[in-house]
């Protein structure tokens, strides 16, 4: 099981110089050319959000003006959305890992695979470019006719960028879908596919379905706004509010792009770290699909307060509690699956049981949205802000550090320090809580978001989130340092330092680039039994 | 995975085991892309649809201002053009040079035939201040604030469509080029059948734009 | 209503404790009674259980679906204001309120309504989407441009409240507050005794519709080339398209503004459309002037 570092060439070693990289067409090496753009994207995302809460100490708004703020928020949502929490854990664990847990040599289309990076790249450049020219101030959701008739910002450049960013999105969903069906190794059969895979799976399908919709609909915003076209714009016949249904159609989906991936990271770690396959594999599979689907007929719980007729409103709101059933069975299962297990405490294992108590506050709460008398009291309050990130950061992004501490022997050859990441990912459990709970209550007591000046009822709460945030940040620092710190001075990493199951750990660390000497043999999923 | 390399198709990529699987992969793939494409085209459906429902006056006003005739001639236009694509396919899968070269050289002409008539309805539209805009000039009887929805909605179904057809032009140019070089025989043709596919598909958005578009109410006179 | 709103939300506020300390209570036990005690131990491999599938996915799903009942419920009233309000017209622009009391009051910013009444908002937007947010009465609304929406609250208790809005709107969003005055009846008797300071709304809307020449189409009769106005609101009126529509504030404000979108039977269109030369102010107080028409040929104040 476990064998030394050997002296033959892996993916890494296989080719150097830029051009190798950029015209590479290996999936290992795309998936670190994404990791290291998501990561640019985070820390610019997370710079306009340190820049938020300083503001928001103060209840006046005297750090910056009006007109910056609202760009602030903007551009920490349109970078952290549509250029971070969309693409992280796909593009870059997705890619490197989906070969290589069915036993495949590559994806289905690897020049499609690298054109994708280079869309989102694309994409990326549209928005930098508009954020020095002055950024966009219209909220992330760009709701009409702001954005498309009154806003003096650079709406249409913006609305490019994430045009062109999606088709990135749609390539990657496009290439797993073909991938999982076309190149499983033999014996792999579905149900003795990695819910990894299942996760991925059901991602790839809302890319592909969801996408093209915002994809049109920012088609008419810009369109609206450069050739006065007048869709949305009541003042030339349009409708406003169809734009919000268009816009949250594909929108709301999205928040599963964001968290499917990062249940499917949660499969692998409490199996991998309990030493046993999941508890009701086949539930968890489906769940995802459910998830998948039912997350379509939910949008309209973003407009509950917008002028939707009751019946409407009471539909979604049904169909919005229905669509937390799948997500609590996967809870129940992970939870369930420590049963009888045998648990260690490896770092990964820490970010599990911060994505457990997070994740659960968070989906818990989406319950008071999808209640349509308490959702009128809290809509566009603290209260959601504070809900979608738990889902979104204490989720997503605990997922994203625990599956890259988890895979990083695997991905770079090298053991980073185990003691510091445990650190880190209690102190990042600890600095989230504080940033984001108080959000809560200050949203319940009336705290409207995108608010750049408050009433000072309001300022204790806010000081609290933001020394949550300092602490948070710390939190995401330290990884940075000892990950960085592993690639030079990391001790080389056996081919499965964790002893877990799975196609990925039957070759070296780090792969060679055809990702294995000879075709895998395939088994049942997670057999730990000895 | 050590083959016999000597015998492997130069088409082979080496992450597919065998010419059946990848073709399999790529013909997935671009029904995929298709469904995304519906996707796409479909949010503007949507909005059209939503907003005839609303203003069923405005909209069959504004359609008549459409000539039928052209719509109608393009509509013949791009079914030609989709037979000698499927001749095009079933020659690539012949391997037959010359029939590839034909009926391609001839789907190319279709296609730049649909986009010149097209460009004759814009012209007129431009002409008589349909355009919407600063200088849009139509005047309804019924419902005149809604009608520029119609119109706005024109521009962008069939400009969205005709950008399609252009890019389609181009990958047939590109397959003109190849079949030159005499690159699809039996075995390995599956450029050819994947565009294929993607060319059907423009045609079938059009197939759907031209009732919706030109001939709303066109059974009768407009209710009064 | 408020109170009944928070019973819900502290429900929900229970039931998310509970779960979370129960489930992470769970899996803090599992965590310590089952960790791994040799380097090469493995878990007893459990492939699953339906009837626990079954019983938690049931038991959740019964959960919801009772909170989306009573929810539902809650909603439903919010939602439907009772027959007999008290009406407020509010116009949201970048970046503040103007409310307009039928009697004439105008104000800015701030809104005195009398304590134990049931208060109607009908509310639209000059300009971006804007949304009228009373964190105390738990009620909020979208304001959109060309379209009236509502919200109605009943407050029980005098003081200041805060409004807020609550729908980015650009620079200052945040800027966009203002207050609203709850007082005990007599207080607010004596603040509209106060003077408006210029005629009630409806009396305003009549003299608009003397200057934009209303009249002229529409007169008091059906000799006119424009159907007569008296008692049209809120009735039924034919289409020429043979459909049938209640004259209600949405329609009348149309009709002012694209009086071509839906035109009453047996009449020519030949009404010029009126946006641009009427503000979103104007139309509420044509509007008002127009339900005070009935069929009596003086128009009384027209309170309903």
């Amino acid at each position: 099981m476990d064998t030394a570092a050997t002296p033959h060439s892996n993916y890494l070693t296989d080719g150097y110089g830029l051009k190798s990289w950029l015209l590479t067409r290996d999936h290992k090496r795309i998936g670190l050319l994404y990791l290291v753009s998501v990561s640019a994207f985070f820390v610019l995302g997370a710079v306009f959000a340190g820049l938020i809460r300083l503001e928001l100490m103060t209840p006046a708004g005297d750090l910056v003006e009006s007109d910056v703020y609202n760009k602030m928020f903007t551009m920490h949502g349109v970078t952290m959305v549509f250029f971070f929490l969309i693409p992280a854990i796909p593009a870059v664990l997705g890619n490197f890992l989906v070969p290589l847990m069915i036993g495949a040599k590559d994806l289905a289309f690897p020049r499609l695979n690298l054109l994708s990076w280079y869309v989102y790249t694309l994409g990326g450049v549209f928005t930098l470019w508009a954020l020095v020219n002055g950024g966009v101030d219209t909220g992330w959701t760009f709701y009409t006719p702001y954005s498309s008739a009154f806003s003096n910002s650079h709406v249409a450049l913006v609305v490019v960028g994430i045009f062109i960013n999606g088709f990135s999105s749609i390539l990657t969903g496009l290439n797993f879908i073909v991938t999982i069906h076309k190149l499983r190794a033999p014996g792999m059969t579905w149900f003795r596919l990695p819910l990894f895979i299942w996760a991925h799976y059901a991602t790839a399908l809302i890319m592909v379905l969801g996408t093209p919709v915002i994809a049109i609909t920012l088609v008419m915003v810009a369109a609206e706004r450069l050739l006065h076209l007048g869709i949305f714009d009541p003042k030339l016949g349009g409708d406003p509010v169809l734009f919000q249904h268009l816009f949250w159609f594909y929108s709301h989906p999205a928040v599963y792009i964001m968290i499917l991936p990062a249940m499917g990271v949660m499969s692998e770690l409490v199996a991998a770290f309990s030493r046993k396959r999941i508890f009701g594999y086949e539930v968890v599979a489906m769940s995802s699909l459910a998830i998948a689907v039912v997350g379509f007929l939910v949008w309209g719980h973003h407009m509950f307060v917008s002028s939707q007729s009751v019946y409407a409103a009471m539909a979604f709101s049904l169909l919005s509690f229905v669509v937390a059933i799948p997500s609590a069975i996967k809870v129940f299962n992970w939870s369930a699956t420590l049963y009888k297990g045998s648990i260690s405490f490896d770092s990964p294992m820490v970010y599990v049981f911060g994505f457990i108590g997070l994740f659960l506050i968070g989906g818990l709460t989406g319950l008071f949205l999808a209640a349509l008398a308490v959702d009128v009291h809290v809509h566009d309050t603290y209260f959601v802000v504070a809900h979608f990130h738990y889902i979104m950061v204490g989720g997503t992004i605990m997922m994203y550090l625990g599956g890259l501490h988890y895979w990083w022997p695997k991905i770079f050859g090298k053991l980073y320090h185990e003691g510091l990441a445990r650190v880190s990912a209690v102190v990042i459990f600890i600095g989230f809580n504080l940033t984001f709970f108080p959000q809560f209550i200050v949203g319940y007591l009336g705290m409207p978001r995108r608010y750049h000046a408050y009433p000072p009822e309001f300022q204790l709460w806010n000081i609290l989130s933001s020394a949550g945030a300092v602490i948070l940040a710390v939190g995401y620092a330290m990884p940075t340092f000892y990950l960085l710190y592993s690639l030079v001075k990391g001790k080389p990493a056996p081919a499965n330092p964790w002893g877990a199951k799975g196609l990925e750990w039957e070759t070296s660390s780090p792969p060679p680039t055809q990702n294995f000497e000879s075709t895998p043999a395939v088994s049942e999923p997670y057999n730990y039994a000895k | 995975m050590a083959g016999a390399h000597a015998t492997q198709h130069p088409r082979l990529q080496h992450h597919f085991d065998n010419l059946d699987q990848q073709f399999e992969a790529s013909a997935l793939g671009m029904w995929l892309f298709l469904v995304t494409e519906i996707l796409f085209f479909g949010g503007l459906f949507a909005v059209y649809t939503i907003y005839r429902l609303m203003y069923p006056m405005a909209f069959a006003e504004a359609s008549h201002e459409l000539d039928v005739v052209l719509g109608g001639v393009n509509t013949a236009v791009l079914i030609g053009s989709s037979l000698t694509m499927a001749m095009a396919v079933w020659a690539a899968q012949l391997g037959t040079r010359g029939k590839q070269l034909l009926f391609l050289a001839l789907t190319i002409a279709l296609g730049l035939a649909f986009l010149g008539i097209k460009a004759v309805e814009y012209s007129h539209k431009f002409e008589h201040g349909l355009v919407p805009g600063p200088s849009f000039r139509f005047e309804a009887a019924h419902d005149p604030g809604h009608s520029q929805l119609f119109f706005s909605l024109y521009f962008v179904m069939t400009g969205l469509h005709a950008l399609h057809m252009i890019v389609g032009i181009g990958v047939m140019a590109v397959l003109f080029v190849m079949a030159f070089k005499g690159r699809f025989t039996r075995a390995y043709h599956t450029p050819v059948e994947v565009s294929g596919l993607y060319w059907h598909f423009v045609d079938i958005v059009w197939i759907f734009l031209f009732p919706l578009l030109y001939l709303i109410d066109r059974h009768g006179p407009v209710v009064h | 209503m408020a109170p009944q709103v928070d019973a819900l939300y502290f429900f929900l506020v229970a039931l998310t404790a509970f779960f979370t300390l129960l489930i992470s209570g769970l899996v803090v036990y599992f965590a310590i009674r089952y960790r791994r005690r040799s380097a090469d131990e493995t878990g007893v491999p459990i492939h699953g259980n339906l009837k626990l599938e079954i019983t938690w996915t049931v038991i959740p799903f019964v959960i919801v679906l009772f909170i989306f009942g009573w929810s539902a419920k809650l909603f439903y009233t919010m939602a439907r204001p009772p027959a007999e309000t008290l009406d407020v017209y509010v116009v949201g622009k970048q970046w503040m309120w103007k409310f307009q009391h039928p009697d004439g009051h105008a104000e800015v910013n701030e809104l005195h309504v009398p304590v134990g009444t049931s208060v109607k908002l009908t509310m639209t937007s000059q300009d971006v989407i804007h949304n009228v947010y009373i964190p105390d009465f738990r009620v909020k609304a979208d304001v959109l441009p060309g379209r009236y929406t509502h919200l109605w609250f009943k407050a029980t208790t005098p003081g200041r409240y805060r409004l807020f809005c609550a729908e980015y709107c650009g620079t200052d969003h945040s800027g966009m507050g203002g207050w609203v005055v709850v007082m005990e009846r007599a207080e607010y008797q004596q603040w509209l005794a106060g003077g408006a300071g210029q005629g009630t709304m409806a009396q305003t809307g009549e003299k608009l519709f003397k200057d934009l020449a209303c009249v002229t189409c529409h007169k008091e009769d059906t000799t006119g080339r424009g159907p007569t106005l008296i008692g049209l609101y809120g009735k039924a009126v034919t289409l020429d398209t043979g459909d049938a529509v209640e004259a209600d504030e949405a329609y009348l404000r149309e009709s002012i503004v694209n009086p071509r979108a839906r035109m009453v039977t047996g009449f020519q269109p030949i009404m010029p459309t009126f946006q641009g030369l009427v503000s979103e102010e104007g139309l509420l107080q044509l509007i008002e002037y127009i339900k005070t028409l009935k069929a009596e040929p003086s128009n009384a104040t027209g309170k309903k």
